[in-house]
């Protein structure tokens, strides 16, 4: 305690004492730990990763230059772009209607709306197999196009959450400034650019963030409608495992967490971080 | 003003019903143009009902508005020649204060240059100068309120609407914004309809007022009047202060009339009132009309109430209790009949307040001319 505390502990510094920094401490290694070990592993100059056997980069070229996980990272990454902006439309819009608008049926659609986060994924997974083969969805299509599918299905899982962002953020909305800007002039169209969606915009962004990274790291759903030209990161990554862990697999990783945590990064310094932690 | 005042708003026969709920009961009123007009009431009343449906943001149940001549019905709020200060502000908290008062005229397409001039202007009426750059969020609620009036003066409003605008301003900033909304209004000259539930607000600012109970105009006059003047018990009761005692009219000529309260005593008026002989009526009278005497002082009560016959506009009691509020001093006085009567005494000298002290026995006079007779 001593060592910590030069001046007396207040009565609301928990911060400072020493059983709560124990208790955080704690915690961080809880989270971290697996994810330290994965990224110390990927530097470990041994075929078989079990033992540390000295430092190296090699696998990180040898990532870089696998072909085939370059492919699935790709297809991954775009993937993950198209199922964001179609999830933030949808997802946007229908937070807005249920909001604003009275229409039959509103409650049953309010209800259904989240029930792709509620079923169970592979549940889901097995559901898009079996449709997929049920309307006989092309396989042969060149790139893009024969993301179809995926994309579709990681869109099913990813808009209700835009939609749940939105609405809460929604529910904070000050009916008054919609009146002020009609008021002033404004059409049912300028309203709703000019003020309601600046104001949604920090739950816009946090949605982008949560469907992108949902689409990007989703295993489950992605195996059961992935087909033989469509592997994806993560498949790939299932796929290289079943072989062996090579520090190849734990390179590939930390790459793909770097690049997530930088696009988080890039995505709350465009909007502040405040503006978001404002919508929850 | 009277002679030739100039409807600008024209309320017929309004009724507005949410489900069962009558919020406006067929109210009909003119507001003239270029007046400071108030609408007053408790809240629940209806009177931001009535200001939503001159703005657009309700429809008329029954009746119809006129805005300069024009029927406004099937024109939405975004086409009427008014605006308004909304009860939060409303001021866009995304746009800098410039962005929000240029907003109307953005919409309205009016040119760049133009838009800067009058922006400026606007901001300038409002003491804002300078504030062009700043955020909302970086601004006092009294500086928000001024965007949002800027806002809406920018746009020429015929008629400016403002629901509750001192309402979220602590005590001494809203005594200022009276004064300031009150020389804003005169130097602009447009017509201001304001809602309120604060009677200080409404007869310091208002030229006309309108005071609003169950959706139905209880009153329409100049704040003296609707202090001095009071057309029922509940405008007497919700404008100021007051004493009300039930009564029967015993006398009513021309020049005079009498009431007896039970409650109160004799009253004298030195004028007649029109009410039935021997009819129920109340009594009306302000705390700070009554005179406070010691006992013993009572020659200098009968020549001050001498404006009455003996017996009348006179009472005694026991001061039960006292509050002193620094310019005046209020006491609730314990009558022989044993009601109660409010008085205020003004503390003219710094030791006023130390001349009474509880269960002191009193007596109190007041002119002839100070009660009022109501008849409902």
């Amino acid at each position: 305690m001593a060592l910590f505390a030069r001046t007396p502990v207040a009565p609301l510094e928990y911060s400072r004492t020493l059983w709560m920094r124990l208790w955080v401490g704690a915690v961080m290694i809880f989270l971290y730990a697996p994810l330290v070990v994965l990224v110390i592993f990927s530097f470990n100059d041994s075929k078989r990763n079990v033992v540390w056997r000295g430092f190296t980069t090699k696998y990180y070229e040898k990532a870089m230059g696998n072909d085939q996980l370059v492919e699935a990272l790709l297809n991954s990454l775009t993937i993950a772009a198209l199922a964001t902006i179609v999830s933030l439309v949808l997802g946007a819009v229908a937070a807005v209607m249920l909001w604003r608008f009275r229409f039959p049926l509103k409650s049953a659609i309010d209800g259904t709306i989240s029930l792709p986060i509620i079923v169970p994924e592979i549940c889901l997974g097995v559901a898009f197999l079996m449709f997929f083969a049920a309307v006989n969805w092309p396989t042969d299509l060149i790139w893009p196009f024969n993301l179809g599918a995926i994309t579709i299905a990681h869109i099913t899982f990813c808009f209700p959450f835009v939609t749940m962002v939105v609405r809460s953020r929604l529910a904070t909305f000050n009916r008054e400034q919609e009146e002020a800007a009609k008021d002033l002039g404004a059409s049912e169209w300028q309203v709703f650019r000019d003020v309601l969606i600046p104001h949604i915009k920090p739950a816009l962004v946090a949605g982008a963030l949560l469907s992108f990274t949902l689409s990007l790291d989703d295993f489950v759903i992605t195996y059961f409608t992935s087909g033989p030209d469509t592997i994806t990161f993560p498949v790939k990554v299932y796929s290289m495992v079943r072989f062996s862990v090579t520090p190849e697999v734990n390179a590939a990783s930390t790459l793909l967490i770097l690049l997530t945590v930088a696009l988080t990064f890039v995505a709350l310094k465009l909007q502040g971080v405040k503006a978001i932690a404002e919508t929850h | 003003m009277t002679e030739t005042a100039r409807p600008i708003i024209q309320i017929q026969n309004v009724s507005k019903r949410f489900g069962k709920v009558t919020a406006v009961d067929n109210v009909t009123l003119d507001i003239n143009a270029g007046e400071f007009f108030v609408l007053l009431g408790p809240s629940g009343c209806g009177k931001t009902t009535l200001l939503r449906m001159i703005a657009g943001f309700e429809l008329p149940s029954e009746g119809k508005i006129l805005i300069d001549g024009h029927d406004m019905a099937g024109i939405p709020p975004n086409k009427r020649p008014v605006n308004m200060v909304f009860q939060s502000y409303a001021v866009f908290p995304h746009m800098s204060v410039a962005d929000n008062v240029a907003y109307g005229l953005k919409i309205a397409g009016v040119k760049g240059g133009e838009i800067k001039d009058r922006v400026a202007e606007a901001l300038e009426l409002v003491k804002l100068g300078g504030f062009e750059t700043r955020m909302p969020d970086q601004m006092s609620g009294g500086q928000r309120q001024r965007v949002a009036l800027a806002r809406s003066l920018v746009m020429r409003p015929k008629v400016l609407l403002l629901d509750e605008p001192l309402s979220a301003l602590d005590a001494k900033l809203r005594a200022q914004m009276q004064f300031e909304l009150s020389d804003l209004q005169e130097k602009v000259g447009i017509t201001f309809v304001t809602v309120t539930h604060d009677q200080d607000e409404a007869l310091s600012m208002a030229c006309r007022i309108g005071v609003i109970n169950k959706g139905e105009v209880a009153q329409l006059a100049t704040p003296s009047d609707l202090y001095e003047y009071p057309a029922n018990r509940f405008v007497a009761d919700f404008v100021g202060s007051v004493n009300i005692f039930e009564g029967k009219l015993t006398l009513d000529d021309p020049d005079k009339a009498a009431v007896d309260c039970p409650g109160l005593g004799k009253v004298y008026l030195n004028h007649g009132v029109t009410g039935p002989h021997g009819a129920d009526v109340w009594i009306a009278l302000r705390p700070e009309k009554i005179y406070l005497h010691v006992p013993g002082e009572g020659k200098a009560v009968k020549a001050a109430a001498q404006d009455a016959p003996d017996g009348y506009n006179f009472a005694r009691g026991k001061i039960k209790g006292m509050s002193y509020l620094g310019d005046i001093t209020l006491f609730e006085i314990e009558l022989e009949s044993g009601a109660c009567l409010r008085v205020s005494r003004p503390n003219l000298s710094r030791h006023d307040q130390e001349d009474f002290t509880w269960g002191d026995k009193v007596s109190m006079h007041w002119r002839a001319d100070s009660p009022v007779v109501l008849l409902g």
